[in-house]
């Protein structure tokens, strides 16, 4: 994660403090900083500003109603089902089919061969394509189209996974490559074939990679809004969605929705609902950061 | 392709060969040609994407003239008669693009610079996190602070002539730059650290400062990384949609005035979701038209940041 330690960082000390009062290298390292401070100072900005903004609804009431065409009675509760259940297909999908295209690409693909290029080439596109082409692909194939979905609970997992799963392939890959080649050669001289050697020794071992990769990506798909606005989200559900082809409403698209109400007693039930998507976005962001550093293993 | 790793394994575990001539284990290769399935059904959604966008498109321009969809300058899909000129979306693209950018390249190279260059490790170890919390934020959290927050300041403090609209792209596009900061920041920090130490070392020396040493030899040695990032946030910042469809409004106007609200091309695709288009109607197909432009824009746009940095990476590995 963080850099190599630069060893001329410390041999020049003595010399920084005699150059301090140059002006042009002082104002030169403020301007850095400054550029830096913009950063933070923004992010303080924004977080004091929604907290302020959300206090009066941040209670009880909001996880408790639902949307209401009367602000004052506005609630989440449906987005907020509606986020666990869209999140929990995505990783029941994006969880086996990212590993194992990681454990491919790192494991058995002979690098040589011009389609183990294509895909990683494309995989890489794949994860700088903007969220919106995801969704046009969803409405054209899963909503519409062949799969004729409409707009429900699946077919925003389905879309969502699409979405995250290079990043969970890239995030799989570097942990598979984190673990050492001699723990594959011992295995492999023990006898074991090459697919225990990859279930029993790699993939255990890089589990606590792979799943602070996944966990990022999954935040990732749980502020995600854009595409699930094309696909059709923007509906008005009073309720809770009660299984795979039920429809749904979720977090981000409940808070665009009320953004965009005229009333402007929605804007603090939307920044209410942003602390709440923050706070869970914050929880899952330790998760990761924890999970890095408690099972990291220094090999 | 099983079989030639299997060979090269073989040829590692000296008697692997002939033991698996006998007795060819099955399951693996199940096992294996699902793992391939899995890789390769990332090649899948890059044509699902591609048969999406293009079939409805060619169908698109069966109707509209291609020559009047590119460089018509009224959009007006839902009007009657229709006007199909995507101009004035490009436009806001562009202007939105070019604020973010105004933003994003400036402080997310000098927080890179600072980082790599200057920052003590604690310092690092404490603010870099920041960045990475800032790239989590969800972008409709940045388009209601954008709307409610950034805008009422801007018109506040708004020193010349009439102040921005409400819906604005000046905002937008100031808060898409601070969305973009971390990515801009993070691969040209990355781009920066892979400059070898030995030539800092050389240039401290032979007498340079800090200063020196930093942008004469620093900034040109990793200069292709540090264009790849900035080619790929213009990318991110072109496709980006929620904060353009909060804070710049709905309305497509050709404009280049940032203080006005227009439509940019993904806030026109994702709004194309409000109402309930029926599939194959000309203004269905239009999603698929605009997707279409912005696919192969930002397409030609990462494909050129991923050549660039592969090239610098053979550099210096």
């Amino acid at each position: 994660m963080t850099a190599p330690p630069r060893p001329v960082a410390r041999p020049d000390r003595g010399i920084r403090a005699a150059r301090r009062l140059d002006p042009r290298e002082a104002g030169f390292q403020g301007l850095l900083l400054l550029s830096f401070g913009l950063g933070v100072v923004v992010l303080a900005v924004l977080l004091i500003q929604v907290i302020v903004q959300g206090w009066p609804r941040l209670n009880l009431d909001l996880f408790r109603r639902f949307p209401s065409s009367l602000p004052s009675r506005a609630g989440a509760q449906s987005a907020i089902f509606g986020t666990l259940w869209v999140i929990g297909f995505t990783a029941l999908f994006t969880v086996p089919l990212g590993v194992a295209a990681g454990i491919y690409l790192e494991e058995y693909a002979d690098k040589q061969r011009w389609y183990n290029r294509l895909v990683e080439l494309n995989i890489q596109n794949l994860a700088a394509v903007p969220s919106i082409i995801y969704g046009i692909l969803g409405l054209g194939f899963i909503v519409r189209g062949p799969l004729k979905f409409g707009f429900v609970v699946i077919s925003a997992a389905l879309t969502l996974t699409l979405l995250i799963l290079p990043t969970v392939i890239l995030a799989s890959r570097e942990a598979i490559r984190a673990v050492p080649m001699s723990i594959r050669l011992a295995s492999l001289a023990l006898g074991a074939t090459k697919w225990q050697t990859v279930s029993r020794q790699v993939l255990p071992s890089a589990v606590p990679g792979i799943a602070t990769g996944i966990i990022l990506a999954l935040s990732r798909a749980i502020g995600e809004a854009a595409p699930l606005v094309l696909l059709g989200g923007l509906t008005f559900i009073t309720f809770n969605p009660t299984g795979a082809f039920s429809p749904f409403t979720v977090m981000p698209i409940q808070i665009f929705n009320y953004i965009e109400r005229p009333q402007s007693e929605y804007r603090v039930v939307a920044a209410a609902m942003i602390v709440v998507l923050l706070a869970i976005l914050l929880l899952m962001n330790s998760v990761a950061i924890w999970l890095r550093n408690r099972f990291r293993q220094e090999w | 392709m099983t079989h030639t790793t299997t060979q090269r394994r073989g040829g590692a575990t000296a008697a692997g060969t002939s033991l698996r001539r006998s007795r060819p284990r099955y399951g693996e290769r199940l096992i294996v040609a699902f793992l391939f399935a899995a890789a390769f059904l990332s090649v899948l959604v890059t044509a699902g994407i591609v048969i999406s966008l293009a079939i409805p498109t060619v169908d698109f321009f069966r109707t509209v003239n291609i020559g009047h969809f590119l460089t018509g300058r009224s959009w007006a899909p839902l009007f009657k008669p229709p006007s199909f000129g995507v101009l004035p979306l490009v436009a806001a693209t562009i202007v939105v693009t070019l604020v973010a950018m105004l933003v994003a390249v400036p402080a997310g190279l000098g927080a890179a610079t600072y980082l790599s260059e200057y920052a003590s490790r604690r310092f690092r170890k404490v603010f870099k996190p920041v960045l990475e919390v800032l790239a989590g934020i969800p972008t409709v959290v940045y388009g209601f602070f954008a709307l409610t927050f950034v805008t009422p300041l801007i018109q506040k403090i708004w020193p010349f002539g009439a102040p921005p609209d409400v819906y604005n792209m000046l905002s937008a596009g100031l808060v898409m730059g601070v969305m973009i900061l971390p990515t801009v920041a993070s691969l040209s920090e990355d781009a920066m650290n892979a400059v070898p130490q030995a030539l800092r070392a050389g240039a401290f020396a032979l007498g340079s400062t800090r200063r020196q040493v930093t942008t004469r030899v620093v900034f040109p040695a990793a200069l292709s990384g540090i264009v790849s990032a900035c080619v790929l946030g213009i990318s991110r910042a072109v496709g980006e949609t929620m904060i353009v469809l909060i804070a710049a409004g709905g309305t497509p106007r050709f404009t280049f005035d940032p203080r006005q609200g227009a439509q940019t091309m993904t806030a026109f695709i994702a709004a194309a979701g409000f109402g309930d288009q029926p599939t194959g109607s000309t203004g269905y197909k239009t999603i698929f038209a605009v997707g279409s432009l912005l696919f192969v824009l930002t397409f030609i746009m990462n494909i050129f940041s991923i050549r660039l940095v592969r090239r610098y990476r053979e550099v210096y590995e």
